[in-house]
């Protein structure tokens, strides 16, 4: 008896846990009108929705989400109905991969706008590769994944033909970083930290070249272990090590923590990273000690543009909890690129899907060309975005909602 | 070197918030030879508990004036969830094979982590957590936070008074007499389930304890933070020698000190270049715990307990 009623306790909470995490990963599910008649195509998102990067991800799924509900009220394609289908990879590379198998076994999707982190992004590609789904990214900024692994090296070669993004890349991120901080701000030497990850590291590394090659100084390098949050040890070493700038590759559930360390340790260097910083919450972790840190992020900031004011006040009266945060302007574009690829091959198939709808799909996101949220969308020939602006921001004050300041916009123009 | 001494204070602020959660893995080890996984997870709802306490204040009160109360609310809320686990998940398995216990714990901290996760406003992810006023305190070369400081007074008095607890008062020796023999202490009239039920909520009030301490010195919390301190409390427990009260507290430093040596230091060691950093600390956090227990398999402080399991 006893020993039943162990295994039954056992077996409660275990099952109890397993419960919880299941629900965890179901409850964002979105559902868009039911299709009245026609046919219902899936739009598949896939973003961090719990866990440190939620506030990214969110904005994501639910920039995707206005965009179908636009193109279902215009009736933008005819006979067709579009509705999301949101997962939540927690920023995780493997449960991205499982995200993406589940997508491609969906015969309705068409179509699938994510992830977030560029580490998530090498897991789904060849699965959707395969399937020849499309997959188009609001925020991957690894140039590996549309250029090949040897991108530095010159030899550019695209290794899945269904992976398109509408950010640009690190190979100009770090740079256009760099040039700003060396000949703007006048910052000559850089402790540079970066966490290790796909897009952390590469980031990191292609801001320490272009500064070294303007004549900047590398005064220390450090890789810290994204799982902690003490970093009391790498606080000190860059407090002694005299740098006036400290550049971090990561996120911000690191780089609120660190800029907070480094700055109670005694140092006086403002922290700078890329679009993975460039949160609300960055300001949240970090407090007053953020003031004065630096941001890159893609494209130009989407409040500044006039392209941008409609998909602002169509957020606002959506009625979203969460804001659409740094790339929710880029997964609406995405998602009205897959809209668009849609439109097309509905079109030239007399107003129906054809079988093969997947692979006419991609082939008709190459010509897809319109003018967005954040500016032009079209694709080059590696799934690029075309579009090449940048933006330097600064935390202005301890606000999170407005704490950052675009301070410059620009297009990097540099030796690539 | 001139760093030396504000990495040693590092080590030492670090260890002493692992000492005070390996307390509680100890003397639950120590008395009922199960390893409680779901201690870093109490550890967490007690940082919860004080940020709830805090929220619950009129807003404008001091911080000062709010700790108290705020660890009030982090010790009731841990201590709690402490013994109703206790209670319901592990006293029923009181006897059954050790495996069923430890499956139990994984679970509940599972459970506990996603209670968390799903029920608390906006906890999905990290919380601001108050900070206490005041600017750094500088003294020599070594840089300090208030919360710092928190942390280096509220450690030591923590293990004095559990010192004189466990010495001098009749339910003290009383877990002193149930760790070396359940049964035996049982027939002299020891209420052994009331002994094990203070053991765990001693263990569960430092943890509110440090979870305090933790909100205070980096400024957030989060539904996660409890998995990683707590794998690493229990390594400082079994470095220190698990079971062993003092073992807890000194494995901690160590432990603590050994992650600030290696991110500060090993880089600089000739050769070893590519193998330093703070992403490599627990790489030789775990190396030193290998090493000290191939030389001394009971751990630093610890006494052989093996003929007894």
């Amino acid at each position: 008896m006893r020993q039943r009623s162990l295994i039954a306790i056992t077996a409660a909470l275990t099952a109890g846990a397993l419960t919880l995490t299941a629900c965890g990963s179901r409850d964002d599910k979105d559902d868009g009108d039911e299709a009245g008649g026609g046919t219902t195509v899936v739009i598949g998102v896939d973003a961090p929705l719990t866990g440190e990067l939620s506030a990214l991800g969110l904005g994501i799924r639910n920039s995707v989400d206005l965009a179908t509900k636009q193109a279902n009220a215009k009736e933008y394609v005819d006979g067709v109905t579009f509705k999301i289908e949101a997962l939540d990879d927690q920023g995780q590379p493997s449960s991205g991969q499982t995200n993406a198998t589940k997508l491609v076994a969906d015969k309705d999707v068409l179509g699938a706008v994510g992830p977030l982190n560029s580490s998530v992004a090498e897991s789904m590609q060849k699965v959707f590769d395969d399937a020849k789904l499309v997959q188009v990214s609001p925020a991957n900024t690894n140039p590996a994944l549309t250029q090949g692994p040897d991108w530095n090296g010159g030899k550019k070669a695209r290794p899945y033909k269904s992976y398109f993004r509408t950010a640009t890349t690190d190979a100009i991120q770090g740079p256009f970083a760099a040039q700003y901080l060396y000949n703007k701000a006048k910052k000559k030497k850089v402790f540079v930290v970066d966490d290790k990850k796909t897009y952390g590291a590469g980031l990191a590394a292609t801001f320490k070249d272009e500064f070294t090659k303007l004549g900047g100084k590398v005064v220390g390098t450090e890789h810290i272990n994204p799982d902690t949050k003490d970093f009391g040890a790498v606080a000190t070493k860059i407090r002694n090590s005299d740098a006036d700038l400290v550049y971090y590759g990561g996120e911000y559930p690191q780089a609120g923590p660190l800029s907070k360390q480094m700055k109670q340790a005694g140092s006086k260097a403002p922290l700078v990273g890329g679009d993975g910083i460039y949160s609300a919450d960055f300001i949240k972790l970090s407090g007053k000690q953020g003031v004065g840190d630096y941001a890159t992020s893609v494209g130009q900031p989407v409040e500044e543009l006039p392209s941008a004011k409609e998909f602002i006040a169509n957020y606002k009266k959506a009625g979203f909890k969460e804001a659409y945060e740094a790339y929710g302007g880029y997964s609406y574009d995405s998602a009205w690129a897959i809209i668009e690829a849609v439109k097309k091959v509905v079109d030239d198939n007399d107003g129906k899907l054809p079988d093969d709808a997947r692979a006419k799909v991609i082939d008709a996101m190459k010509g897809v060309s319109f003018d967005g949220v954040t500016g032009k969308v079209s694709f080059d020939e590696y799934g690029d975005a075309t579009n090449k602006q940048l933006t330097v921001y600064q935390v202005k004050t301890t606000d999170p909602k407005s704490g950052w300041k675009p301070v410059e916009s620009g297009t990097y123009t540099g030796s690539n | 070197m001139h760093e030396l001494p504000q990495q040693l204070v590092n080590g030492l602020l670090l260890g002493s918030m692992y000492g005070l959660i390996a307390i509680g893995y100890t003397m639950v080890y120590g008395i009922v030879q199960l390893i409680n996984f779901a201690h870093g997870e109490i550890f967490m709802t007690g940082g919860f508990g004080a940020l709830t306490v805090w929220l619950w204040l009129p807003a404008g009160t001091s911080v000062w004036a709010a700790l108290p109360l705020m660890l009030i609310g982090a010790i009731f809320v841990s201590t709690t969830i402490a013994i109703g686990a206790e209670r319901f998940a592990y006293r029923p398995l009181r006897g059954a094979p050790r495996l069923a216990p430890l499956i139990t714990a994984i679970g509940l901290s599972l459970a506990l982590q996603q209670a968390v996760w799903a029920w608390y406003p906006e906890a999905k992810s990290a919380r601001s957590f108050p900070e206490l006023p005041g600017g750094s305190i500088h003294i020599g070369s070594v840089t300090m936070q208030p919360g710092d400081v928190f942390l280096l007074i509220t450690a030591p008095i923590c293990m004095v008074a559990l010192g004189w607890f466990v010495m001098k008062t009749r339910i003290g020796r009383g877990m002193q007499a149930t760790a070396q023999d359940p049964d035996t202490a049982k027939l002299m009239g020891i209420n052994t389930d009331r002994v094990i039920v203070v053991a765990f909520a001693i263990g569960a009030a430092f943890a509110g304890i440090a979870a305090v301490a933790r909100g205070l010195k980096y400024g957030q919390i989060d539904f996660r933070m409890g998995f990683i301190l707590g794998l690493k409390a229990f390594t400082a427990a079994v470095l220190g020698g698990i079971g062993n009260i003092y073992g807890a507290m000194i494995g901690g430093v160590v432990l603590g000190l050994a992650e600030s040596m290696a991110t500060a230091y090993i880089n600089d060691v000739p050769g070893m270049d590519k193998l330093g950093g703070q992403s490599w600390a627990d790489v030789w956090a775990f190396v030193l715990l290998i090493v000290v227990l191939l030389v001394r398999p009971q751990g630093l402080l610890g006494e052989r307990v093996a003929d007894r399991a």
